[in-house]
């Protein structure tokens, strides 16, 4: 108890730290984009910029699952799934703006539809042409999974390795589902060829940057959020469920409501993060629902360090960086480097790089009281 | 020894005058002179020919027609004898001996020329076989035979049936030839009483052609008197009725089939899972390596099929649980009591395997062929056929059940592991070494993965992601039938499977397996330890 609050406090210190760099590399990376001439050797590409961008989408969801695993030892294999699902919402509008700009030019129904000779749009598709509506489906959709399923599986206490293979069977059925074409979401290859964004077109580098931008905000605010409630009294019960929700229960606590919110809250943070990614990358199809992708998210988190929100930060951008350098170099290894990730992490770095720089630190400052 | 001399003297002379004439294979004279009108005759005199050398040989007529039936038979220029010929892809033709099959050397094409057969001649000539093979020694060749007569029998092949038909002694071919003689009747005759009769017997029939027949006479407008109209329509009804309690017999085969694939996949998971509470993930890749072993024993010994199956399985459970020792000693046993880590470093294992297995086998999946006595498959009727290979699945996965069942009961590491599963303090109390139990455990769970990818191997491709694709459909088995509970693994797989086979036709393979999914997490809120919980202490942590 006294180490998990000691480990709280640094995470305060450090974390305004972090929020600091992010700002810091935020504006300076788009500006450096924007005002510094092409040919300059300061000047940050476009290219670059949007695969910042990706970082810290997958940065967001990472701090999704961070919230839940490292404060309340929920181990979920299908956080993707809410991603996905928020990144689903993001396409659907984006798919609407097309209007007749698309290979067939029909106004009202998206290429694939027109493909599959449907002749009119499904009804879960009306209203997605208006920007807010679409967001709202994009954040309610995930949220009422999250909820109906949360409740459902915290009520029965259904928990540990269980809680987690459900989560993945969950994911895993999603994903075939969105496989169908009959499901009227393009089937295996999702939905792309987006054009623009609120009327801005999604190629040019003043939405690149804005985009990228919003997503460095959203991730400071949700990290900011996180770190609010995880630090008050909430923040302190989630803990204590997390330690010995047996305990938490008979002391009064209706630990099941504290995990279902918690749970939705983190599936919220995981739609947001895919409804930044989808503009970004152009794309989102049934692959994001694999299980595989889910249960990696889990390990930039264990990499980075658990149950410190800038851990999983940390993590996720380190790993995917490793990813997109590997998968450049030796395609082969990469699967290798990250199995051995997995192992390497879970048996010597149990608290991830977080955990061992506060260690050394920590260790430091007893040795230098000491002297 | 004088015997062996005129053998020999025998197969001498066969060879010095069975390349001049047919004289030496033992035709009477009356067939000799019909076989020497047959290269010289017109297509309607061919006809004629045929007619009666199937009167006069018999059942030694059976391989010229047979080649007549193929167009292999030719007529060499030079003697106008009958032969046989295979057309090699480069080089001379090679002619043969109609009858007796023996060589007589090679020709050139201009130096035969062709006896001609046309589409009427081939119906004929598909008869008459089949006419001879009627009173053929072997039980299936007869059945074939009345299946060729089948929808198309005139007055003579009918009455042919009918004689046959009393002399019949195996039921199966007696029965086909009652349909066929019925069905005959019933398109042939007029008289409302014989077709009514008719219609009877063909009620229990489940042949198409039959089906076909029925429902046209039991249709509105058909020609048919009201009471034939009337008894086609008790068939139609009593056809369609048996048609479908065989469709069902079908299904529950195939879900049995698919359930006892879950079983074979989720038995090794649910020893290591019921035991030592730790999930592997690297379970689906103990499958794959066990499917991979079984390719490579076939690479090393392609002219044993079927043997290398047989040496494949113990070697795939060696190879697998060795591999399961190995991740046990290496990895899990740092991880004790931390369920949620062992299963991401067993994820991270099963990443490594399976790049393993596409590096050095290529991310293609590979083909395992199987040996003969397990294609094919098991006719029971026309409408019910049962493929060997899913059958002799099923099976070895009830002994590979039978077995485990027997290790965990009647052996001394099976109390052991019992012990250990019930309450490991306690069992530790007692002098059990639970550190070594724990690695046979893993190793066994592990060895039994690797026997059923020996089986999947049958069944399926083998590829790198064999293992993916039954990993989270084990987990779900072992979760519904209840962990540590070998019988609910049993039960539990097989009952998904059936759900899965007759969810199917109503809404196709992939909405099935979502149903189900949905289905198992909702049955986990009400029942969070499964079908068959563990009871007393020990399940309360």
């Amino acid at each position: 108890m006294t180490e998990s609050r000691s480990m709280l406090r640094l995470s305060g210190r450090e974390g305004t730290l972090f929020i600091g760099v992010l700002f810091a590399v935020t504006v300076l990376a788009s500006l450096a984009n924007l005002v510094i001439p092409e040919d300059s050797f300061l000047h940050v590409s476009t290219y670059t910029i949007t695969l910042l961008g990706k970082y810290l989408c997958y940065a967001l969801l990472a701090l999704s699952v961070d919230v839940i695993w490292g404060y309340c030892g929920i181990l979920s294999l299908g956080h993707g799934a809410f991603f996905a699902l928020g990144g689903y919402g993001m396409g659907m509008y984006l798919m609407r703006q097309i209007g007749d700009r698309g290979v067939y030019g029909n106004p009202e129904l998206p290429d694939f539809m027109v493909f599959l000779n449907w002749q009119e749009l499904p009804w879960y598709w009306y209203g997605f042409d208006n920007f807010g509506f679409a967001m709202l489906m994009a954040l309610l959709v995930p949220g009422v999974l999250a909820f109906v399923f949360g409740w459902l599986a915290f009520r029965s206490r259904v928990t540990g390795v269980y809680l987690s293979i459900m989560t993945q069977a969950l994911t895993y059925a999603l994903m075939l589902a969105f496989f169908r074409n009959e499901m009227g979401f393009g089937g295996n290859n999702g939905l792309t060829d987006f054009k623009d964004l609120l009327g801005f077109d999604l190629q040019a580098d003043g939405t690149r940057v804005a985009l990228f931008m919003a997503t460095a905000l959203c991730l400071g605010g949700a990290f900011l959020a996180s770190r609010y409630i995880m630090g008050s009294r909430l923040g302190r019960v989630i803990l204590s469920i997390r330690d010995g929700e047996s305990r938490a229960r008979f002391l009064g606590y209706r630990t099941e409501l504290f995990k279902v919110w918690l749970f939705v809250y983190s599936a919220l943070l995981a739609a947001v993060a895919g409804i930044l990614y989808v503009p970004q990358v152009g794309i989102i199809n049934p692959g994001e629902f694999s299980p595989l992708n889910s249960i990696e998210v889990v390990v930039w988190v264990a990499v980075g360090g658990r149950g410190t929100l800038y851990g999983a930060v940390i993590g996720a951008l380190l790993v995917n960086y490793a990813k997109t350098r590997f998968t450049a170099i030796l395609p082969e290894g990469w699967l290798f480097a990250l199995g051995a990730l997995f192992v390497y992490v879970t048996l010597l770095l149990p608290h991830g790089i977080a955990g061992w720089f506060t260690r050394r630190f920590a260790s430091k400052s007893v040795k230098e009281a000491a002297a | 020894m004088r015997a062996i001399l005129a053998s020999w003297t025998l197969v001498a002379l066969m060879c010095c005058l069975g390349s001049t004439a047919n004289a030496e294979s033992g035709q009477t004279a009356a067939t000799e002179s019909l076989l020497a009108r047959l290269p010289s005759a017109n297509l309607r005199e061919t006809a004629t020919l045929v007619g009666e050398l199937e009167q006069s040989g018999g059942d030694r007529m059976l391989p010229l027609f047979q080649i007549m039936l193929d167009g292999r038979l030719y007529s060499r220029k030079s003697d106008d004898a009958l032969v046989a010929v295979t057309q090699p892809p480069t080089g001379d033709w090679v002619l043969t001996d109609v009858f007796t099959g023996a060589s007589l050397g090679t020709a050139t094409r201009r130096e035969v020329s062709k006896v001609r057969v046309n589409n009427r001649l081939r119906v004929q000539l598909r008869e008459a076989i089949a006419r001879i093979q009627l009173n053929a020694e072997d039980a299936g060749a007869r059945l074939a035979a009345v299946d060729t007569l089948f929808g198309d029998l005139n007055d003579s092949s009918a009455a042919l049936l009918s004689e046959r038909r009393d002399l019949e002694t195996d039921d199966k071919v007696k029965g086909a030839i009652e349909e066929a003689l019925a069905l005959y009747r019933l398109r042939s005759s007029s008289e409302p009483a014989v077709q009514v009769a008719a219609l009877n017997v063909l009620a229990e029939s489940l042949n198409t052609e039959v089906r076909y027949a029925v429902e046209q006479l039991a249709a509105a407008d058909s020609a048919a008197a009201l009471p034939v109209r009337n008894a086609a329509r008790k068939a139609l009804t009593r056809i369609d009725s048996n048609l479908e309690f065989y469709g069902f017999l079908e299904q529950l085969f195939f879900g049995l089939s698919l359930g006892s694939v879950l079983l074979l996949a989720a038995i090794g998971l649910a020893i290591t899972f019921g035991v030592m509470g730790v999930i592997n993930m690297a379970h689906g890749e103990m499958i794959m390596l066990g499917a991979y072993t079984t390719y490579v024993i076939q690479l090393l010994m392609p002219d044993h099929i079927g043997l290398s199956l047989w040496i494949a399985i113990p070697a795939a459970f060696l190879v697998s649980g060795l591999v399961g020792v190995i991740i046990e000693r290496g990895v899990i046993r740092f991880l004790k009591g931390r369920p949620l880590e062992t299963l991401l470093a067993t994820f991270g294992i099963s990443l490594i395997l399976q790049q393993a297995v596409r590096t050095i086998f290529s991310p293609l999946n590979r083909q395992v062929a199987s040996p003969e006595w397990m294609s094919g498959s098991l006719e029971i009727n026309a409408a019910l056929s049962i493929t060997y290979n899913r059958l002799y699945i099923l099976l070895f996965a009830l002994l590979v059940f039978a077995l485990l069942q027997l290790i965990l009961k009647k052996t001394s590491l099976g109390l052991n592991v019992r012990a250990v599963s019930q309450n490991r303090d306690m069992a530790k109390a007692m002098g059990i070494r639970t550190e070594w139990v724990d690695a046979m455990t893993f190793g066994l769970g592990s060895g039994v993965a690797g026997v059923a990818g020996v089986a999947l191997s049958q069944l399926t491709n083998v590829g790198p992601n064999l293992g993916q694709s039954y990993i989270i459909d084990s987990f779900m088995v072992v979760v519904f039938g209840g962990v540590g509970n070998l019988l609910g693994t049993l039960v539990g797989g097989f009952t998904l499977g059936v759900a899965n086979k007759f969810l199917e036709p109503m809404t196709g393979a992939v909405l099935a397996n979502i149903l189900i999914l949905v289905f198992i997490i909702l049955f986990i809120q009400k029942r969070p330890k499964g079908l068959f919980p563990q009871k007393g202490r020990a399940a309360n942590d």
